[in-house]
């Protein structure tokens, strides 16, 4: 049962940081970046390192997040000079 | 600098979510002793509700709960927090952060568990104001209106 679970994390982990690679919209690669980061937290728990997940899951996947949002509106895609 | 959507379900949402998110930032802060979390937890979560109401509800109406310029201060504070209980604990013939030397008149092992207290809380303010003044100034750096926020 554990081993299962973690076992899809690690799939799922995998496949949200290769399509947060591979997609060609920036804030699409932001969102999916955090999700990556909620599977790792969800990885982390179920390893045993709640401490550890709980930093993941706020920091990873609220904060940061939010940051590279804010990031992405501030710039423009090409520059004006 | 965000503009505030004119969303009313994004609004009540975030009306109804902060508060419950807070509580529970203070409830990991005050139990970070015998559960998980702890200060920089409970801090995270604290920046993390204050930062969801500047991106839903816009920078200038978020100012009401938590104003742009207590970001640094905040930080600070927290700072000192940490770096004085220490020092009081040193001063009053401990080593540094040793809590049972701060004579507050109660049993050692109470001092200890209280002691422990300030510190979260002062971790807890430090990531807070560090974090929401991290947000403020990538969210107004490139203002068009030369950085009003």
């Amino acid at each position: 049962m554990r081993e299962d679970l973690i076992l899809i994390f690690y799939l799922l982990a995998i496949l949200a940081a290769i399509v947060a690679l591979n997609v060609k919209d920036l804030l699409a690669a932001a969102v999916v970046l955090s999700l990556f980061s909620f599977l790792a937290a969800l990885l982390y728990i179920v390893l045993g390192a709640v401490d550890v997940g709980f930093n993941e899951a706020v920091l990873g996947a609220g904060v940061t997040g939010v940051l590279f949002v804010v990031t992405i509106f501030n710039t423009h895609r090409r520059s004006r000079d | 600098m965000i503009r505030r959507p004119d969303n009313m379900i994004v609004d009540v949402v975030v009306r109804l979510m902060v508060p419950a998110i807070q509580i529970f930032a203070f409830y990991v802060i005050f139990h970070g002793h015998y559960s998980p979390g702890g200060g920089f937890q409970g801090g995270a979560l604290l920046a993390g509700s204050i930062l969801l109401q500047r991106v839903a509800l816009g920078t200038e109406r978020s100012q009401l709960s938590f104003p742009v310029r207590y970001g640094l201060p905040f930080g600070i504070i927290g700072v000192f927090i940490f770096a004085g209980t220490g020092l009081f604990a040193l001063i009053m013939g401990g080593q540094y952060l040793q809590y049972d030397a701060m004579p507050f008149g109660l049993t050692p092992v109470w001092l200890r568990n209280t002691g422990i207290l300030l510190v979260e809380l002062g971790v807890a303010f430090a990531v807070m104001g560090v974090l929401v003044s991290i947000y403020d100034s990538l969210a107004c750096s490139s203002d068009e209106e030369g950085g009003r926020c």
